[in-house]
């Protein structure tokens, strides 16, 4: 069996709409980690949208027939055994896609027919392996090696790490987790902690990194969203973090947007800056502003940064 | 006396005379408070079976009434009318009318999974408050959600690209949902962007408005996808009785 360093090392990436979109900061900083890291992207050609959970929504197999075909393009046309998504919501709809092809038979038959059809091989269970960033720099690169890598560091940047709900739930799509060892924690996660404070952050105790954003109703329940990031960014705040770290378009954008609109609906003011991990990680090693997209981020975190001495 | 717990008696059944003698006794004013006993004469024994039937349902007779998933649950906790527990009940037990007493609210689900993580039956709860939500709309006991709205915009963009562009997703739901385009938040966000990065932000919005993003070679998989949505609904329609 390889190891993970080996397996990570070059992997098919799939970055997905959200990161070509709103989330073109995780791209940008995801890239430049990459290059820095001498780590291999090898971007799926062709690739279309994991389904999200609006297509789940109106039909579940075609959601897990559009996660498939990225799978069986990472295998066929990328031909790698890795594929690496940094937006929560792809490496979820990648995981479920694989958990319900091995259990359900409905989503295998679906899958065959359309793949079938649409004249391209259909994904095997077990073909390429689905991974997080997070995977892929803890395990890809090691964090032995990572700490080699920090030029000036986060210089004890307080952060309050906010997985959100995709990431861990349900648990039964992630059977790699709650494994002991150095497996993730379905119910703790700790993997964004482990690797922003080798960085140099200081990681608050931060009781909401596995609360909800209310991403999926952001704009179609906008009132509920903004009560449910107040609550995450009052809850940061009194930790006494100056910095949510984030691995989520979708809560990303949801806390950058309701950061808003709390001040403007609820008269609620909060300061927390919200800042992707991998935006981070790029400036601990002594990436610029420029190089992670730190500009491009609607919370304006750059003179933040200049002023903490972190860049 | 004053009747505790309330709150869990609906207004509407609590009786009471400001005269009233039974059997010579006086028992005007709150002495008199009666509460009407409810009757239950209209099950809908199908329920359970149609709410199965819908993708997310499946489970739904798995459950043994914990409290698992209202106990963990996100909207809950600020809406406490959110009652996924309450709601298995009532669809179990076949109480529609007592469903529909909440039905503008059930949409409201966020699909966090809390519940589907803490449900020792694997009922996934958050399937069954989907199912549950397009069966009101499929009955017609409700308009389509915003939820809804939102999630058709956005079908409708991957099955005809392959892609979803967010600022077209966002314009196009705005306009579905009867919102105006001009919101408060959104001019601050904008103008935040602007601020940054003027040229690739208004550089990306006319791109992205000439060029939807697009994966080529996209049409066979787009017709299986919608031949395939097409069947699905049609058997929804059937086990829910509504085929003409």
């Amino acid at each position: 069996m390889p190891s993970r360093k080996e397996k990570y090392k070059t992997v098919a990436y799939y970055p997905g709409c959200a990161l070509e979109g709103t989330a073109q900061p995780y791209n940008t900083s995801t890239k430049a980690i990459a290059k820095e890291l001498n780590l291999a992207l090898n971007e799926i050609d062709n690739w279309n949208c994991c389904g999200a959970m609006e297509v789940k929504n109106i039909d579940p197999e075609i959601q897990t027939y559009l996660s498939s075909r990225v799978l069986s393009l990472a295998k066929h046309e990328t031909k790698q055994d890795v594929v690496m998504a940094p937006c929560n919501g792809c490496y979820h709809n990648l995981k479920k896609a694989e958990y319900d092809l091995e259990h359900k038979q409905k989503s295998r038959d679906v899958v065959q027919k359309i793949s079938k059809k649409a004249e391209h091989p259909a994904y095997e269970v077990g073909e390429v392996e689905t991974i997080h960033a997070l995977d892929w720099i803890k395990f890809g690169y090691g964090e032995e090696e990572l700490k080699a890598k920090i030029k000036g560091g986060l210089k004890g940047l307080k952060v309050a790490n906010y997985y959100g709900c995709m990431y861990t739930r349900p648990r039964h799509i992630f059977p790699e987790k709650d494994q002991g060892g150095d497996s993730e924690s379905t119910s703790k996660p700790h993997y964004m902690d482990d690797l922003l404070e080798i960085a140099g952050a200081v990681n608050v105790d931060f009781a909401m990194k596995t609360a909800c954003c209310g991403g999926a109703h952001t704009l179609s329940d906008s009132d509920m969203s903004t009560k449910l990031v107040l609550n995450i960014l009052q809850a940061a705040e009194a930790a006494g973090a100056e910095v949510i770290a984030t691995e989520c378009p979708t809560c990303h954008s949801g806390l950058e947007m309701h950061q808003i609109r709390a001040l403007k609906r609820l008269s609620k003011q909060t300061n927390v800056k919200v800042i992707y991990f991998t935006q981070l990680l790029g400036m601990a090693m002594g990436l610029g502003t420029r190089e992670v997209g730190l500009h491009e981020n609607v919370s304006d975190s750059v003179n933040f940064m200049y002023d903490k001495g972190i860049v | 006396m004053a009747i505790h717990e309330k709150n869990l008696i609906r207004p509407e059944n609590i009786k009471t005379h400001d005269n009233l003698v039974i059997d010579g006794v006086d028992v005007s004013g709150h002495w008199s408070t009666f509460i009407e006993s409810r009757v239950v004469t209209d099950y809908n024994e199908a329920l359970e079976e149609e709410i199965s039937a819908l993708p997310g349902g499946e489970y739904i007779h798995r459950c043994w009434q914990c409290g698992s998933c209202t106990n963990s649950c996100t909207v809950n906790a600020v809406n406490p009318d959110f009652n996924p527990r309450y709601w298995i009940y009532l669809i179990r037990m076949g109480m529609e009318d007592e469903l529909l007493r909440d039905k503008e609210i059930i949409w409201q689900c966020v699909s966090c999974n809390k519940c589907t993580y803490a449900c020792p039956r694997d009922v996934a709860p958050e399937g069954v408050m989907k199912a549950t939500a397009h069966w009101l709309e499929l009955k017609g006991h409700t308009e389509a959600s915003n939820s809804t709205i939102f999630d058709t915009e956005f079908t409708r963009q991957v099955v005809a690209t392959g892609k979803i562009e967010d600022g077209r997703i966002l314009k196009n739901f705005l306009k579905k949902s009867g919102q105006p385009l001009v919101q408060d938040w959104l001019i601050q966000m904008v103008s935040k962007m602007l601020k940054n990065m003027p040229f690739k932000f208004l550089f990306h919005l006319g791109w992205a408005t000439l060029f939807a993003p697009k994966t080529k070679n996209w049409d066979k998989a787009r017709s299986a996808i919608e031949e395939h949505i097409a069947e699905e609904k049609a058997e929804q329609r059937t086990a829910l009785g509504l085929n003409d």
